[in-house]
């Protein structure tokens, strides 16, 4: 059951747009659209990964922000150099809780600021030489760095620092890899660009260095790509994949090293959970190397469910025994899991607007709880994307492409959702109107979602949310009607 | 005292603007004006004639060794030469790095606050890099700087080009900040009614040909000896020429938001004047060999 009808939706549509400009209304409503779950495209029904409109609050970010914070940043041996003006390394420092074993500042450094701090003479007179001395620096500091990124500002594209010419001589200089992101912010029209352009650079520096080179290979090597560790996700993940019997070589990027990444060509399957900010490089990998990968969810046991199964067809017997003995050996527990919650959350709807891939990958959870998803939306999906989220959500259920502060504030108050599901600028909105609210960037500081363990933090910290008695105070005492006698009460009176 | 006036020389690169600003600056000083020089071009030769020197130490390279442009102060970068002209020269990286632009707005910024316009000079003239490429060399012409534009220019065809185009991008400050243009400067390259086409082109734009600068080897002859003709020969007769310049430029009232002319104008008009042939439209996009099987068959 969806939140409105199919004809209760379209006129909500309508009514949210009618605020616009002309022109800004014919834009917004291609974004805009009412699932039908027979549709085979999305392409007809919704557009994406357009240019946000001028005036609108949009929540997106920015192609630095998809290349440091997402792809090369969890990586915990390469040290990412944040090129430009000190603002974008210090605001992306470790916010993005991508968890990782090591000891920051001697042989990990996700948590740590590396910039080069750009003053008005770096503008004026280049930044090269300065980049230079900062890797120098970097390598005298931090010896047990394995390689360096280069990630680009917006200034540095404005006034062409040769950051290839510095990183190649690097590179020779420390006999270890030195990688040049063209990932200027004014690139593209989202975070999204940025993953892309971070894939080639790890396509085009990192992925062959040990092409030919000896490796123990057996049968069952796999890696997990597009799982960043957030709370914990990929170690959750992880387990499930071992105990079955396969063997993870890498994961990238999430509590991953240099060494994993260029030993993923020796994989037989590479597993993709984030597929918008890694089938850039899954794909090269099975252009260049042969090898398949295969999409899979680890949110709430239907999907693990069906995901290890899945991933197990690619083996032979023995896995696939593997993966129904994890599948046994975590069902009670998962069983047990839901007859605690269930109760607590059954029918409850829920509104998620999150990056490029859980909208659609949650739905699957919240339904294990017995909780729906009527509307969804990305910031910087593509139609690739919304082609698979139109098969997970139901029929006429609400989903929204970079959708605006206005727009997803009007929709949750005609929707009027139990929950919502979305990032820390929405959050504080929706507390402020009432509305249950988790963070599902960064899981509220909690986590992790993924797996069998991540599936009972979720659960716990979806109650917590919904049924904390908080939200049957929201009205302040001083707003509330008055009591009988206190209308006697003549001071009251007399105001 | 008279109030301050601010004025800008763009041009097409190699014109002679640098030259051309200097002899200019230096007849006023000699009839007593105040002046200071701000050279805004990465180049550093702004100044050179007015200080006998190579190149003046510029605000950008003397803020690159000091740390920032907060640690200079007004007398590091600003030196006195002829007649009591004050140079400074905004500076820059070398060609294909960094961004010159952002060296021009930092070097200005530097100089208002650390207040180097003050109250007795007369004139200041901004002496700006061949071509408005980016915002940076736009900053000499935005609100409150130079209210006043001179383009250099000559009857060549691309210089003509320049200067119509100097005056699109004057089209857009005038609106927003105040600037106008005062007139076109012809520093002759001894082309065919180099005058006349000049002055046709000031016409079509609004404005007019405010001195003819006639071509004279003194120029030359004062320019390696570092020195302006005025100091050089004060007798010479082209000295006379920068004379009457500058009084032209003192007694100027004729400012004005230009009218810059269309492509097709100024192709017309290079063409009436003989400086451009008529296109043939007949042998656009054929090869040599189209073109000898054409004539053969003709």
């Amino acid at each position: 059951m969806a939140a409105l009808t199919r004809e209760e939706t379209e006129a909500l549509i309508q009514e949210v747009l009618e605020v616009y400009p002309e022109k800004a209304k014919k834009d917004r409503a291609k974004h805009l659209m009412i699932n039908d779950k027979e549709l085979e495209s999305s392409k007809k029904c919704i557009t994406s990964n357009r240019k946000s409109l001028p005036g609108v609050m949009t929540m997106r970010g920015c192609a630095y922000a998809g290349s440091k914070g997402v792809v090369w940043g969890p990586i915990k041996d390469v040290i990412s150099i944040s090129h430009g003006p000190i603002g974008c390394g210090q605001y992306s420092r470790a916010g993005r809780r991508n968890y990782y074993v090591g000891t920051t500042g001697i042989d990990s450094f996700c948590e740590m600021n590396f910039t080069s701090d750009f003053q008005e003479k770096d503008i004026v007179f280049g930044g090269d030489k300065k980049l230079a001395k900062l890797i120098n620096e970097i390598e005298g500091l931090f010896p047990l760095n394995k390689g360096i990124s280069i990630q680009s500002e917006c200034p540095v594209g404005l006034i062409g620092d040769d950051i290839e010419a510095v990183a190649k001589k690097a590179a020779k200089e420390l006999n270890k890899p030195v990688v040049p992101v063209r990932c200027e912010g004014f690139r593209g029209v989202s975070q999204s660009l940025g993953h892309h352009i971070a894939n080639d650079s790890v396509r085009d520096w990192i992925i062959s260095n040990r092409d030919g080179q000896a490796f123990e290979k057996t049968p069952y090597d796999v890696a997990i790509l597009g799982d960043y560790n957030v709370g914990g996700d990929a170690w959750a993940s992880r387990v499930l994949l071992e105990e079955m019997g396969l063997r993870v070589v890498a994961q990238w990027s999430g509590d991953g090293t240099l060494a994993e990444m260029e030993n993923t060509p020796f994989v037989k399957l590479n597993l993709l959970h984030c597929y918008r900010s890694m089938n850039y490089i899954s794909r090269h990998m099975e252009e260049k190397y042969g090898i398949p990968w295969l999409e899979y969810n680890f949110f709430g046991p239907t999907k693990i469910k069906e995901s290890l199964r899945k991933i197990a067809s690619y083996f032979d017997d023995s896995i696939k025994e593997g993966a129904e003995r994890v599948i046994a050996k975590y069902t009670p527990m998962m069983e047990a899991v839901i007859a605690k919650y269930k109760p607590r959350l059954q029918g409850k709807k829920v509104m998620l607007y999150v990056g490029g891939l859980r909208p659609r990958h949650v739905v699957g959870a919240y339904e294990d709880l017995g909780m729906e998803v009527v509307g969804a939306g990305y910031e910087f999906a593509h139609n690739d994307d919304y082609d698979r989220t139109i098969k997970e959500m139901g029929d006429a259920t609400l989903i929204y492409d970079d959708v605006t502060g206005y727009e997803f504030e009007e929709f949750v108050k005609a929707m009027k959702p139990d929950l919502i599901g979305s990032g820390i600028k929405e959050k504080y909105v929706f507390h402020k109107m009432g509305v249950p609210f988790r963070q599902l960037h960064s899981w509220d500081y909690s986590g992790p979602y993924h797996g069998c363990d991540g599936f009972a933090v979720f659960a716990k910290d979806m109650d917590l949310t919904l049924n904390n008695p908080c939200w049957n105070m929201m009205q302040p005492p001083w707003q509330e009607k008055p009591a009988k006698s206190l209308l006697k009460d003549p001071l009251l009176k007399a105001a | 005292m008279a109030k301050l006036r601010q004025a800008a020389i763009y041009g097409k690169g190699g014109i002679g603007k640098s030259t051309t600003t200097q002899n200019l600056v230096a007849a006023l000083a000699e009839s007593g004006k105040k002046v200071m020089i701000v050279g805004c071009d990465p180049k550093a030769d702004s100044t050179r004639l007015i200080l006998h020197a190579k190149a003046q130490n510029s605000v950008m390279e003397l803020a690159a060794e000091a740390g920032s442009v907060e640690d200079l102060e007004l007398e590091d970068v600003l030196s006195v030469g002829y007649g009591g002209i004050k140079c400074v020269e905004s500076g820059g990286p070398e060609p294909g790095v960094g961004c010159a632009g952002r060296g021009v707005i930092t070097a200005i910024n530097f100089l208002e606050e650390e207040g180097a316009y003050t109250d007795d000079l007369d004139f200041v003239f901004y002496d700006v890099l061949g071509d408005v490429v980016c915002g940076g060399f736009a900053m000499p012409i935005r609100e409150n700087k130079a209210q006043e534009i001179y383009i250099v220019c000559s009857g060549e065809m691309m210089a003509m080009y320049a200067a119509n185009n100097i005056g699109k991008g004057i089209v857009k400050y005038a609106n927003s900040g105040g600037v106008r243009l005062a007139g076109l400067i012809c520093n002759s390259r001894n082309t065919d009614r180099e005058d006349e086409l000049i002055m046709e082109l000031a016409r079509r734009m609004g404005t007019t040909m405010i001195h003819f600068i006639p071509r004279d080897n003194v120029v030359q002859h004062a320019e390696i000896r570092r020195m302006t003709v005025i100091e050089y020969d004060p007798t010479a007769k082209q000295a006379d020429e920068y004379r009457a310049l500058a009084n032209k430029i003192v007694n100027n009232k004729n400012f004005v938001i230009p009218t810059p002319v269309t492509m097709d104008e100024l192709e017309e008009l290079l063409m009436a004047f003989g400086i451009m042939e008529a296109e043939d439209t007949s042998i656009i996009g054929k090869t040599a060999a189209e073109l000898a099987a054409e004539a053969a068959a003709a």
